[in-house]
């Protein structure tokens, strides 16, 4: 019987990313819009954008291969299985253990290697660019965002995001220089990427500075709906990583009854607006930056995260 | 328990009979089947009797004396959990590669300049392996060395081979050098040539420094680490396609094997420092190797180029168990250790499925030129998938291989605060940096090497006339693909039989693994860090099947076929299409100009001309600048002045003697 609760409430986790995760896109684009005061779409319209697209028919281009007709689901289910093991409202889930922090973000890396692979498969300059940049921005995008789990394992001991929440939630961890700097650098690290501004603009259809959306030109019908889901569950994945690891408060754990679970999801969804409304005002605060300036905005963030690691060292030995 | 190793013993002896068959009848046609038959043959009982060691009594050393080579010495054999786990390695390796041999070999123009050479190179490695005495451990090396020099010689028309060849042989020499000293060291004054004797003997710190130092030279040229790798990217693709797998694959495993008994087994306690060093070396070697990699366009260089990245891995998580082992951590350097023979494994399966896979590309289009290849995909659709599997296990992306001893990895590093050196605590993190870096930019690599050669459109002709390859071939291929997937999503099975091994050289085992629920590794504490590739891959697999099956049922499955979009200015010329180059473009303007000495010239014609504009992009091999030409630039001036010597006359060269003679004398009047 125990067994068959914790499946459900992993099961209510799985899902729950799912289906929220258009409607945070909806709200964050109905902020800007109102930060800059358009009425906006709804906040439900990603998910009317959704079912249109699958109901669509899909154009392949004439050379397109088997690759690029699998991608699409590769990719949405590797992100999908990444943003289900990320604890959300919840630590201690039935499955939290098959995947630690390191497992996640190589989930995501596997999801960026096919959607790289898919845009070179048509064969157009869109594609090749795209995938040749995103590989670039990944490259040092991953290893700021190893040295940020360095510092956490240092701290928590651990790398099992349920053992690291559950330790940044107790009073132990008190208030530390290193852990600001690995949250400064997770925020750069989550804003490359999500595609957002200053690194990439998800609204731009202008060749010369996509990157994102280059890749996956080509997409159309279920297939975009698919990637686009994806992206969706992605953001949605680094605000509940953001918000499990440095904003653990409210977390319930598993098998401690209904009503921590209950205070729980309403914490969690308080969270995920107030990094939504935060993520809106900066994207409307800042501008996009140069392909080429993306280099020193991660190289900044690796800095970040490495010095974290560093002053940990220096300050257990004072 | 002396009869497993002379049964193993067997198979050396029967690969170098064919050896010496193939010498003979290496022109007749069916020469190919018959001398590669036999070698998948013997290395499938020498697999099979390995493992099976490896698995029923790994704690049992067998050994044997031969009366072979000097009258005095008599050449030693022995076999332990380390040779045992390394004979896999090489004869799991052979016996694929042979399998592929057999069908690939038929496209070779000059069998008789392979395969005579083909067995010996195996037996070679099998002889090093099992080596229990500096004296036929330095014979089977550099009889191993020999036999892949002269694969690489094969097609020695083509002038780079030729160059390939002579550096390879000079670099070799330059590492039999370094052993020989290392052993000599070892042996110390009373010239104890048997491993048993040096095991016993503890050199004191200078002398295991010296050792230290050496065998990285040693070991570490044959393997490739930075800066010695020179030959590797010159000599593994120039040999033919199976053979350039079996040296990237497995003979770089040998010389790891090397380093491990000397520095591991025989050298006894290591100093801290000397981690620090491995570490260092092998993080930095991680990252130029994949840098490289990335620039090239030649599909087998860049192969080569990535080996020289993993065995940067590998070494660097080497130096994280000589680090833990100095500072009595046995838990600690067990997982450090038992990541590097895991991740020698994997290499040793997705390195051979990639050289599989250009050789197959060449077989089919003759081109190893990535720019001249393209939409591969559609010609070769087995060969493409099982690249795949490659290239996703080799990028260490989950469920696959390499993921899981790169998992591994991280998670030793992330032991490294309970050291108590301080250089050793900022240094790790920092290699954990650069070691992430590397897997990045591995991605980054495949990708790109996927990309321009199995999609987008065909860029020449040979291209669209392609077709699939042999069976054996794709056979070949296909086994190994299954072994990088199995070894992902299993990986306890793997890691539980290395217990021994580890046990043996550290001291301690990580905890079993298969006992684990669902078969997660759990390399501390579960609390700590798990992960579990079966179930993974078991959820990507549904969740993929499941959304395209409610898709497809529910929404809509209709498809139509359209040209590209192009901007409503379609690029109709294929050559138009990102390029290797121009793939690489973004990395090269990001890391190039520290790590080659990168310059790009733009040389734009004059207003109203209607000449090209023209990029021009420098690159330099550091390494090859920094070591390799002042010490041939001595060379050259020492042998010019020296030159001088051959024209003097008599009388100047009966004064040399003389000279000679008097100083000879005085030397031996003032020796203490």
């Amino acid at each position: 019987m125990a067994v068959i609760l914790e499946l459900a409430v992993q099961g209510a986790q799985m899902f729950s990313v799912l289906l929220l995760a258009p409607l945070l896109i909806g709200f964050v684009r109905k902020v800007k819009a109102r930060l800059v005061r358009r009425q906006g779409p709804s906040v439900i319209q990603p998910y009317r954008d959704l079912v249109r697209l699958m109901r669509k028919e899909v154009v392949l281009a004439d050379n397109a291969s088997w690759l690029f007709r699998v991608t699409p689901y590769l990719i949405f289910a590797a992100t999908w299985v990444a943003a289900a093991l990320v604890p959300t409202f919840a630590t201690g889930l039935e499955f939290s253990w098959a995947a630690d922090l390191i497992v996640i973000v190589a989930l995501l890396g596997s999801a960026r290697f096919f959607q790289a692979l898919a845009g070179m498969d048509v064969g157009t300059s869109f594609g090749g660019i795209g995938a040749s940049r995103e590989v670039m921005i990944a490259s040092l995008a991953e290893p700021a965002m190893l040295l940020i789990v360095f510092s956490l394992a240092l701290v928590a001991g651990a790398t099992q995001l349920s053992t690291v929440a559950a330790f940044m939630g107790s009073p132990e961890v008190g208030l530390r220089v290193s852990l600001g700097m690995s949250l400064i650098a997770l925020v750069m690290v989550a804003i490359a990427e999500n595609a957002r501004i200053p690194v990439d603009n998800p609204a731009t259809h202008l060749e010369l500075t996509m990157v994102h959306e280059a890749m996956i030109l080509e997409y159309s019908g279920r297939h975009l709906a698919m990637i686009e889901l994806a992206s969706f569950l992605k953001l949605l994945l680094y605000m509940s990583l953001i918000s499990c690891v440095f904003l653990p408060w409210g977390l319930g754990s598993a098998g401690t009854g209904a009503k921590s679970l209950a205070i729980g999801a309403a914490a969690y969804l308080g969270k995920l607006a107030v990094l939504a409304i935060l993520l809106a005002v900066f994207e409307t605060a800042v501008a996009k930056m140069r392909v080429f300036r993306v280099p020193d905005f991660l190289g900044a963030a690796l800095m970040l995260a490495l010095l974290g690691t560093l002053l940990l060292f220096v300050s257990r030995s004072l | 328990m002396n009869s497993t190793v002379a049964l193993l013993m067997c198979g050396p002896a029967a690969l170098l009979a064919t050896a010496l068959l193939a010498a003979v009848v290496g022109r007749r046609a069916s020469a190919t089947h018959l001398i590669y038959g036999a070698a998948l043959i013997i290395s499938a009982a020498l697999f099979v009797i390995a493992a099976g060691h490896l698995a029923r009594n790994p704690e049992a050393a067998s050994a044997i004396t031969l009366p072979l080579g000097l009258p005095w010495t008599g050449a030693r054999f022995r076999l332990d959990g380390l040779s045992a786990f390394f004979l896999v390695v090489v004869n799991l390796g052979g016996a694929i590669a042979s399998l592929y041999g057999l069908g690939y070999g038929r496209h070779e123009a000059t069998p008789h300049r392979v395969l005579p050479f083909y067995p010996a190179f195996l037996a070679g490695m099998n002889l090093v392996v099992l080596a229990n005495d500096a004296f036929s451990f330095l014979l089977s090396w550099e009889f191993m060395s020999l036999a892949s020099w002269a694969l690489v010689m094969a097609h020695h028309g083509d002038e780079a081979n030729r160059r390939a060849g002579y550096i390879y042989l000079v670099m070799a020499s330059f590492g039999t050098l370094a052993l020989l000293l290392a052993f000599g060291t070892l042996a110390g004054p009373a010239g104890t040539y048997v491993f048993d004797a040096m095991r016993t003997a503890h050199p004191g710190p200078y002398a295991a420094g010296a050792v230290l130092v050496l065998m990285l030279l040693g070991a570490g040229s044959k393997a490739g680490l930075v800066p010695l790798h020179a030959w590797l990217p010159l000599a593994h693709p120039a040999a033919p396609s199976h053979v350039s797998a079996l040296m990237s694959g497995i003979m770089t495993k040998v010389a790891i094997y090397g380093f491990i008994r000397v520095v591991f087994d025989l050298l006894g306690e290591p100093a801290w420092w000397s981690g620090v060093a491995v570490l260092l070396i092998g993080g930095v070697t991680a990252v130029l190797g994949i840098l490289h990699a990335l620039m090239e366009k030649d599909l087998k260089r860049l192969l080569a180029y990535s080996t020289i990245e993993n065995i940067g891995v590998i070494f660097a998580s080497l130096g994280l168990a000589l680090a833990f082992k100095a500072n009595a951590m046995p838990s600690a350097a067990a997982l450090a250790f038992t990541a590097a023979l895991f991740h020698v494994l994997n290499h040793s399966f997705f390195k051979s499925l990639l050289f599989f896979g250009a050789g197959a590309v060449l077989t089919a289009t003759g081109e190893r030129d990535m720019e001249k290849l393209g939409g591969l995909i559609h010609r070769l659709p087995v060969t493409s998938f099982v690249f795949l599997v490659g290239c996703v296990s080799i990028s260490a992306l989950p469920p696959f291989n390499g993921f899981a001893s790169e998992w591994l990895v991280f998670q030793a590093i992330l032991r490294s605060p309970e050291l108590p050196q301080w250089g050793l605590k900022v240094i790790v993190p920092a290699v954990g940096g650069m070691l992430a870096l590397a897997a990045a930019l591995a991605a980054a690599c495949f990708v790109k090497a996927f990309g321009i050669t199995f999609l987008g459109r065909a860029r020449s002709a040979a291209v669209e006339r392609a077709h699939e390859v042999d069976r054996w071939s794709l056979a070949a291929m296909a086994v190994l693909a299954v072994f990088c997937l199995l070894a992902g999503i299993v990986p306890g099975f793997v890691l539980d039989g290395l217990s021994p091994v580890t046990l043996s050289l550290v001291g301690d085992r990580m905890p079993v693994q298969m006992a684990e629920p669902w078969l997660s590794i759990v390399p501390i504490a579960e609390s700590r860090s798990s992960y579990n590739g079966l179930l993974v891959f078991a959820f990507i697999a549904i969740s993929a099947s499941l959304a395209a099956f409610f898709i497809h049922r529910f929404a809509s499955h209709a498809v139509r076929r359209g040209i590209a979009w192009g901007c409503g200015f379609a690029d109709a010329v294929p050559a138009a299409q990102y390029t290797a180059a121009s793939f690489a473009q973004p990395i090269r303007r990001v890391f190039g100009s520290f790590a080659f000495r990168a310059r790009e010239t733009v040389d734009m014609p004059a207003p109203g001309s209607l000449d090209p504009a023209r990029i021009k992009v420098d690159m330099h091999d550091v390494a090859w600048e920094i070591f390799y030409q002042p010490i041939t630039g001595a060379i050259d001036f020492a042998t010019e002045r020296l030159n001088h010597l051959q024209f003097l006359t008599i009388r100047r060269y009966l004064t040399l003697v003389f000279l000679y003679l008097v100083i000879l004398l005085l030397v031996l009047a003032l020796w203490p």
